[in-house]
């Protein structure tokens, strides 16, 4: 257990390095999101008024917590969106947070991207049925905030998040990451697969598959990168990754069917490239699918999620009250049960509230060791190099 | 007076949509003029998207309306029984609008990789993705397939009236004059089905072209034009509407060259009617 928390150590080390890039790069467009800042808190000043309340707060103190949950609670209501059920965990994050606090959640369009929150936030303004808070990755959520579209809030516990995985502007916190895995039906496959370069072989024919396509899909991005490391390559340039790929297609071992839930309790997709969150998760969900999760030894990436309030939410203080709850000891415990790294994880492991059933039930810390994240650049050359590569050359 | 909720609703829910999609092609992400977008339309893979497109579409667009035609003619001729012609025009009426999700589903789990049928076929000692047809589903062959399920029958429901067009006096006459039978389809039959023919067939170009959920359930990878707008408008990835916006202005450019092309052919197969 001592050396899973040494592991861990360095890991959030090198987290820090890798996020160092991104950080001046924020800085870097600070000064032109300025403008749109003023506007976005001009509109939540704006929606406030109109509700008729004293403007929910920007930094929260433990002290304020009970005008928090006062507010909360004469809202009544709390709207999400694009949260899955059993991604993460949170289809119990959303059933104890209003058992807690007698709140309903109403959550929108489940199977939703990135995307199509941000474009809710837009075209539901003013709107009841707007979303509150938004779960959003990287990219989107840099680019929600430069717009103005989301709020100012640093929840209690915002100093344990690490710096890495949040704005220093307080508009997007990291919320859990994952890595990508290989999750496999032990019925179909019977010689499990461990590595990016076990996937070529013959006998796993028409067999591999991913969550998406990378061309709409974050973790299919994702998958691409940690092939591209498996190849041999580096997160500047997803190329090798690509082409493995293509070469996957090629030899028919990869088909592009998009897992689901119901493909891997069906069998339809025997070996799936996704989030170790959601592979693990298929493990206790599907027992008869007899699922198996590997973290490839030659190329492990992982990448995060953000958290974000709207701007002109129609339940500012239900809103922060949800990231007060999901940031606390409990909401970090429940991402954990779903087999998510929770962004305080860090910080949990230190105080020792980590329960040793939930630790026992990720795979061992030193898979993880060798985990590499992107940095925005990195991201967003390779998000070019596959909108112009993949289409042609895997498709 | 009578015509202004058409009017209405063709200005709110055609012409306005239609007109922001054009205006947007032309901008960038600050709202400015730029031909960037449309440019990039003639470079892969953005081009080889509309040849996919393309390719697909006038696959079973031809397939669909020849056949569809036979189908039609034989249900429709003199001797047919009666009910075979009304179940026809029944299930063509139904599968015409069966398409998307529960269209690609029912492919999948008849001719997927675990589709009942391929199960079938495995279990009896032959795999049909490796051995003749080198069927799967996932392939372009495997989505024109699909297409097919409801290109014939719309084929079907929109050629049936012109069939029905065809007068049992007009061959009776033309065997009185002593036409063959292929004399009679040479100068009658043929050109007086042809302009409803040619018709339907851009009908079902149109129809494939557009086609979106069927071929993302099946293949979310197959690189057609509706697939890569879906990519940069809803994605979690690409986030580009302008040039989601630019790629379907090329499908209205598209369709505009075959309105092109149609309209003298069209013309001139009508020259008869006259």
């Amino acid at each position: 257990m001592e050396d899973y928390e040494a592991q861990e150590v360095e890991f959030w080390a090198k987290l820090e390095e890798e996020g160092m890039s991104r950080s001046s790069m924020l800085r870097r467009s600070a000064a032109a999101a300025f403008g749109l800042t003023i506007m976005g808190s001009a509109s939540t000043a704006l929606g406030a008024t109109r509700a008729r309340l004293a403007g929910p707060p920007t930094v929260e103190t433990k002290a304020g917590l009970a005008l928090l949950v006062k507010n909360a609670k004469k809202e009544g209501h709390l709207n999400t969106i694009a949260l899955p059920p059993d991604w993460a965990n949170y289809g119990e994050m959303i059933s104890t947070f209003s058992k807690k606090y007698g709140i309903p959640i109403t959550n929108d369009n489940p199977d939703g991207s990135s995307a199509q929150e941000n474009e809710a936030i837009r075209s539901l303004k003013g709107d009841s049925r707007a979303p509150d808070v938004v779960d959003v990755s990287l990219s989107f959520a840099i680019a929600g905030a430069n717009e103005g579209l989301y709020a100012k809030y640093f929840n209690t516990n915002y100093k344990t998040i690490p710096r890495a995985l949040k704005d220093t502007r307080g508009y997007w916190m990291g919320d859990y990451w994952g890595a990508v895995s290989i999750g496999y039906n032990k019925s179909l496959v019977s010689n499990p697969p461990k590595t990016w370069k076990d996937l070529t072989k013959p006998e796993y024919k028409g067999k591999v598959a991913m969550n998406g396509s990378p061309l709409s899909s974050g973790s299919a991005i994702a998958g691409v990168f940690a092939a591209t490391l498996g190849a041999g390559g580096t997160l500047s340039d997803v190329g090798p990754g690509i082409d493995f790929f293509a070469a996957l297609k090629k030899s028919g071992n990869f088909i592009p069917v998009q897992t689901t839930p119901q493909t891997v309790a069906s069998g339809q997709t025997p070996i799936s490239i996704d989030w170790d969150y959601n592979n693990l998760a298929y493990v206790k969900e599907f027992p008869a699918a007899n699922w198996g999760v590997s973290i490839p030894s030659d190329g492990v990436y992982a990448a995060y999620y953000a958290q974000a309030i709207n701007a002109t939410a129609p339940h500012p203080w239900a809103a922060r009250l949800w990231e007060e709850f999901c940031y606390s000891d409990q909401g970090q415990l429940i991402w954990l049960k779903g087999f998510s790294h929770p962004a305080r994880f860090n910080d949990l492991a230190q105080r020792k509230v980590l329960p040793k059933n939930l630790l026992a039930a990720l795979p061992s810390s030193a898979l993880y060791a060798k985990v590499k994240f992107a940095s925005l650049s990195q991201q967003t050359k390779a998000k070019a190099k596959i909108a112009s590569d993949w289409p042609s050359k895997v498709g | 007076m009578a015509t202004l909720p058409f009017f209405v609703y063709t200005i709110a829910f055609l012409f306005v949509p239609a007109g922001a999609v054009m205006l947007g092609a032309f901008q960038d992400k600050h709202d400015h003029a730029t031909f960037s977008n449309i440019k990039l339309l003639f470079h892969h893979p953005y081009i080889d998207a509309y040849w996919g497109s393309i390719r697909i579409s006038l696959i079973t667009a031809t397939i669909g309306a020849i056949f569809g035609m036979f189908v039609a003619y034989a249900a429709i001729r003199e001797g047919t029984p009666r009910w075979i012609r009304s179940a026809l025009s029944t299930f063509s009426g139904v599968a015409a609008n069966f398409g998307g999700i529960p269209l690609a589903f029912a492919f999948i789990a008849t001719l997927g990789p675990l589709g009942v049928v391929t199960v079938w076929f495995r279990n009896a000692g032959y795999d049909l993705s490796t051995k003749w047809p080198h069927f799967q589903l996932f392939s372009e062959r495997g989505i024109e397939l699909a297409y097919l399920y409801f290109q014939l029958p719309l084929m079907i429901l929109v050629i049936a009236p012109a069939i029905d067009g065809l007068k049992r006096e007009w061959r009776e006459a033309a065997s009185n004059l002593g036409a063959k039978g292929w004399q009679f389809w040479r100068y009658v039959g043929i050109p007086v089905l042809m302009p409803s023919f040619l018709g339907a067939f851009i009908l079902l170009f149109g129809n494939a072209f557009a086609a979106y959920a069927t071929a993302y359930s099946i293949n979310q990878g197959q690189n057609i034009v509706p697939i890569l707008i879906g990519a940069y408008y809803t994605g979690n990835v690409l986030d580009n509407p302008h040039l989601a916006q630019a790629l379907a202005f090329g499908m209205f450019l598209v369709l505009a060259l075959m309105m092109l092309i149609y309209i003298p052919l069209q013309r001139r197969s009508a020259r008869w009617a006259k």
